[in-house]
């Protein structure tokens, strides 16, 4: 069960294997959307709300397109319209407030919200980023979604008896949204819940998330869910999960039990050091595989990215390897983040190649549970 | 009825110009951390900084005045950060929290250093009455620390201890140190470095002229650890009641605790507010399950305060200072 994989294969895509190529979501902001955000956000400034749309359509725009000039199969807009990852969200939440900045670490800060009243759908989320960008996109788009286990780690919580209890009500919203975006045509969704990697004891508690997020789909946009553990999904959506910067033993392989088809992990910041984790128990689902440092600033060389999607051949097949950068990009140079974007497909592009010449050998069987009703 | 002495465990957060200007001044990633021997520019945000958060203090009517460990980029480590025999390395998470720091890596001898001492003799001019001084526990700053020099744990965490004894020795005449110990609860020593970490808090206790509380929090310690706590001689256990107030009181009332306590009733990582009223009678229901009139109950956050926006700092600074002067409810007759 890898989902509707294949759909997202490009037309002229030249190769018989098929690595598919994507990113986990956000991109460098353009200087100029940086500042038109600035002079948004000052009182004094007549750079009004028409004028600040316009730049996010702009950059949306832009973004979207050098993804896809960079040759990648899966894009996004890079998040142009949002500011962080739990913030953004949190102003679109009824029963949010914000009291100020808090240390992340040094002199980084973050405006974490607090939940001072009940939790509630306010305005939407992400379906006019999805609608915009897959009007402009040429190739299919990946929606990131930030998960209700991270929405409510990385908040203060007055209200909930515990923070479990927040999550779930937070995991109907996603889920309400998850609907919008599959009611609109979104067909692969990516949850990133990176908080799980800060408290991986709490894993039943995401899996217990997720299972509110796809059971809600199934309820009313599912022209009909499948009977395996994606139940609830409809059946040409592809979910993902995305976690990052953690101890991935503490999570694998329970995680294999969510329901989702994919999983965007991050291991090129650790050199591969996790990656026996993934070998000792079958990878049953799609490995979306980190191949890029986020936090390095020089491009690898496409030799380098080939060395390090060949580590994914080592877990998973080719036809459920896909390749990614570790994280988010948004703190690199743009032009390193292009840089890095059109090596890893030039990279993945080769491997594809020697893969079609039969130089490769493969080390991870097909794993039978995997792919079987395909 | 005891006194209650309204306090803080310190390390609040830096006001939000500080922020700013601080970012500015030295930027974002691991190199620009405090140095230790910081230029003039750095050093005048710090020190206004560092007055309006005893001014704060004092307007709210605290009990105890903290100069802020608003240098303390590094949380608990440091003083070890800063200091000449040891690197840092990589950014590393903070207990288990959003929050990161530099691993410090000990490469030499750890000398005196004077660091906080210096903290605390800017302090002096501003704070009539009620300093408080704050370190991390031996135990905690050990455990935060990656040792390549002493070779094991045994004679590191001595090492620890004596850096810090030499460290207090420089203190200007404080009222309270309030030695950190969360590692004690998030990392619990094993068998025989229980009894070790005791010793070393003794030591550093035993080396000033004040009221010494070591305080634990995000949760409750072991049972046999908390009995070896038990005889150090410190002033005064701390507990973390936000965290776990069941298991903290089933300690008290097997172990017995010192004369005075401080307890850990107000949540240093939300942005609720207690209620002076909610606080007292916190206190109370604590002075009631462990059935002990206490000489002197420091009432305080149960953590530092530094994960808090400032409006909510604030806020609980001034509630915690507003319980310690509620009136007495009348006793039940």
């Amino acid at each position: 069960m890898t989902g509707p994989r294949e759909g997202f294969r490009p037309a002229d895509h030249e190769n018989d294997h098929f690595l598919l190529t994507t990113v986990v979501g956000s991109y460098p902001k353009p200087k100029w959307h940086d500042r038109a955000r600035e002079m948004f956000e000052d009182d004094g400034s007549d750079f009004g709300e028409e004028e600040w749309q316009e730049s996010k359509d702009d950059a949306s725009r832009l973004i979207t397109h050098e993804h896809e000039r960079c040759g990648i199969d899966v894009v996004c807009d890079g998040e142009m319209r949002r500011n962080e990852m739990v913030e953004y969200f949190a102003h679109r939440i009824d029963g949010y407030e914000f009291n100020g900045r808090v240390k992340v670490w040094g002199h980084n800060y973050f405006d974490k919200p607090s939940v001072a009243d009940e939790v509630e759908y306010g305005e939407q989320w992400l379906v006019e980023e999805f609608e915009f960008t897959d009007e402009v996109a040429e190739r299919p788009v990946k929606v990131p979604i930030t998960g209700p286990y991270t929405l409510a780690n990385w908040s203060f919580n007055e209200v909930y008896d515990s923070e479990e209890q927040l999550a779930y009500e937070l995991a109907d919203l996603v889920n309400e949204e998850i609907e919008a975006l599959v009611a609109a045509g979104a067909r692969y969704i990516q949850i990133d819940e990176p908080a799980l990697a800060t408290t991986p004891d709490d894993h039943a508690i995401v899996g217990e998330c997720l299972e509110r997020i796809v059971d809600g789909v199934s309820a009313s946009a599912a022209s009909g869910g499948s009977s395996d553990s994606s139940d609830g999904v409809p059946d040409d959506v592809r979910l993902g999960l995305h976690v990052c910067y953690g101890d991935y033993s503490r999570i694998y392989p329970e995680i294999l039990d969510y329901p989702v088809h994919e999983y965007d992990l991050e291991l090129a910041n650790g050199s591969y050091e996790q990656l026996d984790v993934f070998k000792e128990h079958g990878f049953t689902k799609d490995f979306a595989m980190g191949v890029l440092d986020a936090h390095t600033a020089e491009v690898e060389s496409v030799e380098e990215i080939k060395r390090n999607i060949k580590k994914g051949l080592e877990v998973v097949p080719p036809e459920r390897l896909t390749v990614s950068p570790d994280c988010g990009v948004k703190l690199l140079p743009r032009e390193v983040a292009r840089g890095k974007m059109e090596n890893m497909v030039t990279a993945a592009r080769e491997v594809e190649q020697e893969l079609d010449a039969g130089e490769i050998d493969v080390v991870a069987d097909s794993g039978a549970e995997a792919s079987a009703d395909d | 009825m005891p006194e209650i002495v309204a306090t803080t465990p310190g390390l609040f957060p830096l006001p939000d110009w500080a922020k700013d200007k601080l970012s500015d001044l030295k930027g974002h990633q691991k190199t620009d951390l405090i140095s230790g021997d910081e230029g003039a520019a750095i050093t005048d945000a710090y020190e206004r900084a560092r007055e309006e958060v005893v001014s704060l203090q004092t307007d709210a009517g605290l009990d105890r005045i903290s100069e802020g460990q608003l240098r303390w980029d590094d949380m608990l480590a440091h003083p070890l950060a800063i200091h000449d025999s040891v690197e840092t390395r990589g950014i590393v998470r903070y207990y288990d929290n959003n929050n990161f720091y530099r691993e410090p890596v000990v490469t030499d001898d750890l000398t005196a250093d004077g660091d906080v001492a210096a903290e605390l003799d800017a302090a002096t001019v501003l704070v009539d009455s009620g300093l408080q001084a704050v370190l991390p526990g031996p135990y905690s700053l050990a455990d935060l620390a990656t040792d390549e020099y002493y070779g094991d744990d045994a004679a590191f965490l001595d090492a620890i201890a004596d850096f810090l004894v030499g460290e207090v020795e420089q203190f200007p005449d404080v009222e309270t140190l309030v030695l950190l110990e969360p590692s004690l609860v998030e990392s619990p020593p094993e068998d025989g470095t229980d009894e070790r970490a005791s010793e070393a808090i003794d030591a550093v206790a035993n080396a000033i002229d004040a009221d010494v509380v070591t305080h634990t929090y995000w949760g409750y310690i072991e049972e046999k650890t908390y009995a070896h706590l038990m005889d150090a001689d410190v002033d005064a256990i701390g507990f973390d009641l936000v965290a776990d107030h069941d298991k903290n009181v089933y300690n008290v009332q097997e172990y017995g605790t010192k004369d005075d306590v401080a307890l850990g009733i107000v949540d240093g990582q939300n942005t609720r507010v207690e209620s002076p009223e909610t606080i007292r009678d916190r206190i109370d229901w604590f002075e009631q399950q462990t059935n002990t009139a206490y000489d002197t109950v420091y009432a305080t956050t149960n953590t530092e305060t530094v994960y808090l926006p400032v409006n909510k700092f604030e806020e609980k600074i001034r509630s915690l200072a507003n319980a310690a002067t509620l009136e007495a409810p009348e006793a039940d007759q």
